[in-house]
């Protein structure tokens, strides 16, 4: 098994009959659903939110739950979100390839 | 004679936060109860955003009732309890919490009389090499993904670490159509046989368990017990799982990971706000002090539910009860103290139960000696437990603050949440000391990342 980074991490097991969500991830238009984290709107369509700032390596959240504070990602107007706790909203802009 | 006044403001809105508020709203009060999440339930109850579908019963599964329980309680409360949601309590002095309002970016200090802190738990991590890949969740997130979003961490899941949320979330992937490659429990077989006695002073709890275990294997999902995680591997995202068994490596590929090791508790605000903690075995950990009625050693400050120890999620709500009809008591107004006495001995009946947890999932006392030098400990600073050894044999370090000041253990932005457990263990191990000599990470304010434009003095009454 050998999945690039540009497949998605995450799967759509239920609760896809929910309405769209249009938002752009590193400059590409995308949809996610209505209720969608900022974390799940990403990760259903790439494999990371940012890279780490020490290591370079990606990062794609841990906990989920607001704890560990890996999810950051930042927006194309400098703002960091914790991508766990945020629900995606129309227009965001997010950028996954920088640290946050 | 003139009532106290009463101002109770309760910290957490999962099982143990709304038992409380409930139990302070039936006895006239309006308590202010601040919750980090959007909606109130907690983790365990965790409650997807309003217009998803699906039924308690496939959410919560066998949990449902109580799930649907907990929610009714918080839902019939709202007109007699000031509920704020997302809201952070990111700081606490003087008998006031600062809270950060997550939507409007704005903090407010708000003042209390008593505290109820209700902060729950998260999964207790110990990391193995290449737990900082993406695809790498912990149980707890794994289940998150699913409760909360409808999605699966990944195709093909492996599950690994032990405790009794591994085959809980294995179960519900399984059941929701995700392949699970493998459960992986550091706990031996001979481990669970020795905990049944202990296990059946909870007969409900330990059948379910059982279901779990026996539904998995009959669906053809291998669990093997007596499995050490190796490392994960992958370049950019997780491809494959190294376990080891009786000094034999094996391999398995999968594209997602979940792991942990039963849960910690959540002691930030506790320790703010000078609560006095002690170690405690059981739980191989430092925690808040708390009578058996709910008192934390500094009076008008109660704990409640797993923030404190974790017992599990019926006895945090009967927890959240007692801690109200404490504080209630404490201050003089009259509360049923035969109900009161009722949940004190159903929470110190479940204490054999609990033990026999432990008994069934243990801690794995060897792992520190097996974590490599080059393993990522902190996953926000990308210190390795070769650098922290390194502090002890170069610097002397023998306690964990120090270590911090060092290496930067635990100095990033989760304060040592996720790494905090495991780099006791390793400053244990390297120092030759047992793991309680070695102290805590003090907590610090904020507590969690805030905005740092907010964090100027004086911002009283600054939010919307």
């Amino acid at each position: 098994m050998s999945l690039g980074a540009a497949q998605p991490l995450l799967r759509r097991v239920a609760e896809t009959q929910r309405a769209p969500v249009s938002f752009t991830l590193d400059g590409r238009p995308l949809q996610a659903l209505e209720g969608d984290t900022v974390l799940t709107a990403v990760l259903t369509q790439s494999a990371q939110l940012r890279r780490n700032e020490f290591s370079g390596e990606p990062r794609a959240g841990f906990c989920l739950m607001g704890a560990c504070q890996d999810c950051w990602i930042v927006t194309a107007d400098g703002a960091r979100l914790r991508a766990c706790s945020t629900f995606i909203a129309p227009g965001m802009a997010l950028l996954s390839e920088v640290p946050a | 004679m003139t009532r106290p006044v009463l101002q109770p403001v309760v910290v957490g809105a999962g099982p143990a936060g709304i038992r409380a508020a409930q139990t302070l709203a039936a006895h006239g009060l309006r308590p202010i109860v601040i919750d980090e999440a959007a909606r109130a339930g907690g983790q365990i109850y965790r409650r997807p955003p309003a217009h998803f579908k699906r039924t308690p019963q496939r959410l919560y599964g066998t949990e449902a009732g109580r799930a649907i329980a907990v929610h009714a309680a918080i839902d019939d409360l709202q007109d007699r309890i000031d509920h704020r949601p997302d809201s952070l309590v990111w700081s606490a002095q003087d008998q006031q919490l600062d809270v950060l309002h997550g939507p409007t970016q704005t903090t407010r200090t708000v003042p209390y009389g008593q505290l109820i802190v209700a902060t729950g738990a998260t999964d207790r991590v110990l990391p193995v090499p290449g737990w900082t890949l993406p695809g790498v969740y912990t149980l707890g997130g794994a289940q998150v993904a699913l409760k909360f979003q409808g999605c699966a961490i990944g195709s093909r899941v492996v599950f690994m670490g032990t405790g009794p949320l591994l085959y809980l979330v294995a179960y519900q992937y399984a059941k929701a159509g995700v392949k699970v490659a493998a459960v992986l429990d550091t706990a031996r077989f001979v481990d669970q046989l020795a905990a049944v006695p202990a296990m059946l002073r909870q007969p409900a709890v330990f059948a379910k368990g059982v279901t779990y275990i026996a539904w998995l294997r009959a669906h053809g999902v291998a669990l093997r017990s007596g499995a050490r995680p190796v490392r994960i591997l992958g370049e950019e995202r997780v491809r494959s799982v190294v376990w080891a068994e009786g000094g034999r490596e094996h391999t398995i590929d999968c594209d997602a990971v979940g792991f942990g090791y039963a849960l910690r508790s959540e002691t930030q605000l506790a320790d703010l706000l000078g609560c006095r903690f002690a170690y405690a075995p059981m739980h191989r950990a430092h925690l808040p002090e708390r009578d058996a009625a709910g008192r934390s050693s500094v009076p008008g400050v109660y704990l409640a539910g797993d923030g404190a120890g974790i017992m599990g999620a019926d006895a945090a709500e009967w927890a959240g009860e007692l801690t109200a009809l404490t504080l209630l008591a404490d201050h003089s107004v009259g509360v049923d103290t035969q109900r009161a006495r009722v949940l004190q001995q159903k929470l110190e009946k479940l204490s054999g139960f609990r033990a026999g947890l432990e008994r069934a999932f243990p801690f794995p006392e060897d792992w520190a000696a097996q974590a490599p030098d080059e393993l990522v400990v902190c996953r926000c600073e990308n210190v390795t437990a070769g650098e922290l050894r390194r502090a002890v044999a170069d610097s002397g370090a023998d306690e964990m603050n120090r270590l911090k000041a060092l290496t930067r253990v635990g100095m990033g932005r989760c304060q040592g949440r996720m790494c905090g457990v495991a780099a006791a263990e390793i400053l244990a191990h390297a120092t030759g000391q047992p793991v309680q000599q070695v102290g805590r990470f003090r907590g610090q304010a904020p507590i969690k990342p805030i905005p740092i434009h907010l964090l100027r003095p004086a911002d009283e009454e600054v939010a919307a």
